[in-house]
C-alpha cells in the first residue's frame, strides 16, 4: 500500500488553481521531490497531505487515512517542516522540542534525552538555553527541522529544508536523512536546489502552475528531457544574443540565459570543437553531463533560480 | 550528528494519536502554560502587586472618604469583592486579544502546533484551559491578599476566586473567537478596549452599585461579565441582598458566555488555521 496517494487533487483559491487536478504515490521508505518554480503548488500540496489545509477535490491518503478526517491520526506519525519557520520565539531552543512534544502527548522522560539529542544533531547543543530570538537564520531552520523529528516520524514532509544552512549544515542534514531513510522513513520533499534533489530523491515530480509535467527518477528525467552533455558558452552579456542565431542551427536545443548559452548535445567535446572552428570564439566554454536543472529550465522554460 | 539514530520503534503513533484524540487540548494547555515561563517574574509581581495596591487604594484610602455603609456594609467590604473580578477579568479580556492573533499572525505558535497530534478545536480549549488556571492562581493569590486586609466577611468568600475566573473567561471566549478572524493590524483591539471592555467595567457595579447609574444606562452593566461576576462575588464575599437576579441567573450568563464564546472560536480557529499558511 503505498504512504500517499493523490488523484485529481486540487485546491482553488477563489478562481484561481494553485493546485489543478494532480495525481501520485509515495511508497512506503521511498524519498520523494517536488520541484517546481515558485507558486507551482508545492507547498499547497505538502499542507494538503498534512491535513491542515483542506482540499477543493480530488482523493488523498496518508498512512491509509484521509488527513482530513484522521488528522490526528495522520500527523501523530508525521513530521513536518514547513517552508516558514514558526518555532516559538519566546522559549529557548530546547523548550521549543520539549513543548512541541508535548503536543504529541510524549512524556517528559522521552523528550528530555530526546531534545538533547535533537539539539546535538542541529548542532545547537551549546544553544540549548538561548531564546530562539537569538539564533541566526540557518540555526531557527535547523531547531525547526530537529523539531520535525521529535515524535519520530514514518513520514517526514520537508518544505526547502535546506534554505539558508550553510554547506556543513547541509551535508549533515542530508546524510541524516539517508539514515532515516535506511530506517524506513518516507520523505517527501521540496528544494529549489537541483543538485539536492538528484542526490536526495529516489522519484520526483516536476510542478508547473499546479499541474505535473513530469515525473520520474532523477536519471530518468535527465535521460527523457535533457541531452547527455551540455555546452555552456559565454560571450558577454551584449553577445550572447547575437551569436545565438547560429549557434542555435547547430544544435536541437539551446537555451539563452542573460549571461550564458546552453547547448545541448550527446557530444559536447565535439560540438565545442566546431564552434571554435566556426571562430566564434567564446570567452569562456565548458562541457559538461546534463543535470536536473536543465530539465528544469526544459519543462518550466525558468531557471530554478529566479 | 555523532550519536546514532534511534530508531521510529520507540514512539507508538497509534497510541500518540488516541491520545491527542482525547487529550490533545490538555497537550496544547500544557505546552501554553510553558510558555508563559519568561514572564513568571512579571505576572507574580503583578498577581501581588496589583490586589495590594488597588486594596490600599479604594479599599483604604477611598474607605475613608465613604464614611457610611454601602450595601450594609462598609466600603473596603463592598469593594473587595469587585476589585477580584474586575482585575482577573481584564486579564482574561487581555488573553482573548493579541495573544491570540499573534498564534496564526506573528508568533504563529498555532500553526506550529496544528501540525501536530492536536485539532484546531483542541488549541482553542487548550488557550481557554490554560487562561483558567493561570486565571485561578491569580485569583487566589487577591483573595490571601484581601485576607490579610480583613476584606471578607464571610468564610464563603474563598468563591471569588472561580467567580473571578469564571468572569475573565467569560471576556476571554468571545474576544478570542473574534481575534481569529482578524488578519490585519488588530487596529480593532483599540475600539475594542475603549468602546465594548472599558465601559463593561465602568458599568460592573465595582466601586458603587450599578443601581446608582440612570436607569437607561443600567443594560450596559446587564451584558457585562464583570457585573454579573460582581454580584456573584458580593453575594459569596457578604451575603449581598436585593438580588434583582438569582445567583443561578448570574453563574447561567457566565456559563453562556463561556460555552458561546468557544462554540464561535471552534469555528473560527478552524477556519484561520487553513487561511494562514
Ligand atoms: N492563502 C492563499 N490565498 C490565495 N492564494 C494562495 C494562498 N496560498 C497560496 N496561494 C497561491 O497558490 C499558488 C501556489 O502556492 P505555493 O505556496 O503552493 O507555491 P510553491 O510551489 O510552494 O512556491 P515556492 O517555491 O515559492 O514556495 C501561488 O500562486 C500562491 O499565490
Ligand atoms: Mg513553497
Amino acid at each position: 500500500m503505498p504512504v500517499i496517494r493523490a488523484a485529481d487533487l486540487v485546491k482553488t483559491y477563489g478562481d484561481f488553481d494553485a493546485v489543478a487536478g494532480i495525481a501520485f504515490e509515495v511508497e512506503p521508505g521511498e524519498s520523494f521531490g517536488l520541484l517546481g518554480p515558485n507558486g507551482a503548488g508545492k507547498s499547497t500540496t505538502m499542507r494538503m497531505i498534512g491535513g491542515t489545509l483542506l482540499r477543493t477535490a480530488g482523493v488523498l491518503e496518508v498512512l491509509g487515512l484521509d488527513p482530513e478526517t484522521h488528522g490526528p491520526e495522520v500527523r501523530a506519525s508525521l513530521g513536518v517542516v514547513p517552508q516558514q519557520d514558526n518555532l516559538d520565539e519566546e522559549l529557548r531552543a530546547r523548550d521549543n522540542l520539549i513543548v512541541y512534544g508535548r503536543y504529541f502527548g510524549l512524556p517528559l522522560s522521552y523528550l528530555k534525552p530526546k531534545a538533547d539529542e535533537l539539539l546535538e544533531f542541529a548542532q545547537l547543543t551549546e544553544k540549548a538555553n538561548a531564546k530562539v530570538s537569538a539564533l541566526s537564520g540557518g540555526m531557527k531552520r535547523r531547531l525547526t527541522i530537529a523539531r520535525g523529528l521529535v515524535n519520530e516520524p514514518r513520514v517526514l514532509l520537508l518544505d526547502e529544508p535546506t534554505t539558508g544552512l550553510d554547506p556543513q549544515a547541509r551535508h549533515i542534514l542530508w546524510d541524516r536523512l539517508f539514515r532515516l531513510k535506511e530506517q524506513g522513513v518516507t520523505l517527501v520533499v521540496t528544494t529549489h536546489f537541483m543538485d539536492e534533489a538528484e542526490q536526495l530523491c529516489d522519484r520526483l515530480i516536476v510542478m508547473d502552475h499546479g499541474a505535473i509535467v513530469a515525473e520520474g527518477s532523477p536519471q530518468d528525467l535527465i535521460r527523457r528531457y535533457s541531452s547527455r552533455e551540455v555546452v555552456e558558452l559565454r560571450f558577454g552579456s551584449d553577445r550572447n544574443a547575437a551569436v545565438a542565431g547560429e549557434l542555435r542551427a547547430l544544435v536541437d536545443r539551446s537555451e539563452v540565459l542573460p549571461d550564458r548559452v546552453l547547448l545541448y548535445a550527446d557530444d559536447g567535446e565535439a560540438l565545442l570543437e566546431t564552434i571554435n572552428r566556426r571562430g566564434l570564439n567564446p570567452l569562456t566554454s565548458l562541457v559538461r553531463r546534463s543535470s536536473l536543472e536543465d530539465v528544469f529550465l526544459r519543462l518550466t522554460g525558468r531557471s530554478l533560480v529566479d | 550528528m555523532t550519536r546514532p539514530i534511534t530508531t521510529g520503534s520507540s514512539v507508538d503513533h497509534v497510541d500518540a494519536a488516541r491520545r491527542g484524540r482525547v487529550l490533545g487540548w490538555w497537550f496544547f494547555a500544557e505546552g501554553r502554560l510553558l510558555r508563559e515561563r519568561p514572564f513568571l517574574g512579571v505576572t507574580i509581581a503583578t498577581a501581588v502587586g496589583n490586589p495590594v495596591l488597588y486594596l490600599v487604594a479604594m479599599g483604604v484610602g477611598l474607605g475613608a472618604l465613604v464614611q457610611q455603609p454601602v450595601d450594609g456594609v462598609s466600603y473596603l467590604h463592598f469593594v473587595a469583592p469587585g476589585l477580584v473580578v474586575s482585575t482577573v477579568a481584564t486579564t482574561g479580556a487581555g488573553w482573548g486579544t493579541w495573544p491570540i492573533m499573534g498564534g496564526f499572525k506573528w508568533e504563529r505558535t498555532y500553526l506550529a502546533a496544528a501540525a501536530t497530534a492536536i485539532t484546531p478545536v483542541q488549541i482553542a480549549l487548550g488557550e481557554l484551559v490554560a487562561l483558567g488556571l493561570r486565571l485561578l492562581v491569580q485569583a487566589a493569590v487577591f483573595w490571601a491578599i484581601g485576607l490579610a486586609f480583613g476584606a471578607w466577611p464571610l468564610a464563603s468568600a474563598w468563591w471569588v476566586v472561580p467567580i473571578g475566573a469564571a468572569a475573565g473567561l467569560a471576556f476571554f471566549a468571545p474576544l478570542a473567537a473574534y481575534s481569529a478572524t482578524l488578519e490585519d493590524e488588530g487596529i480593532q483591539f483599540n475600539f475594542i478596549n475603549r468602546l465594548i471592555v472599558m465601559p463593561m467595567f465602568l458599568f460592573a457595579g465595582t466601586f458603587f452599585p450599578l443601581t446608582a447609574m440612570p436607569p437607561f444606562l443600567q443594560w450596559i452593566g446587564w451584558i457585562s461579565p464583570m457585573w454579573h461576576g460582581t454580584q456573584l462575588a458580593r453575594i459569596a464575599s457578604y451575603g449581598m441582598a436585593n438580588e434583582p437576579l438569582p445567583t443561578l441567573g448570574h453563574a447561567a450568563f457566565l456559563a453562556a458566555c463561556i460555552a458561546g464564546g468557544m462554540a464561535v472560536a471552534a469555528r473560527t480557529f478552524s477556519r484561520r488555521m487553513e487561511k494562514a499558511s
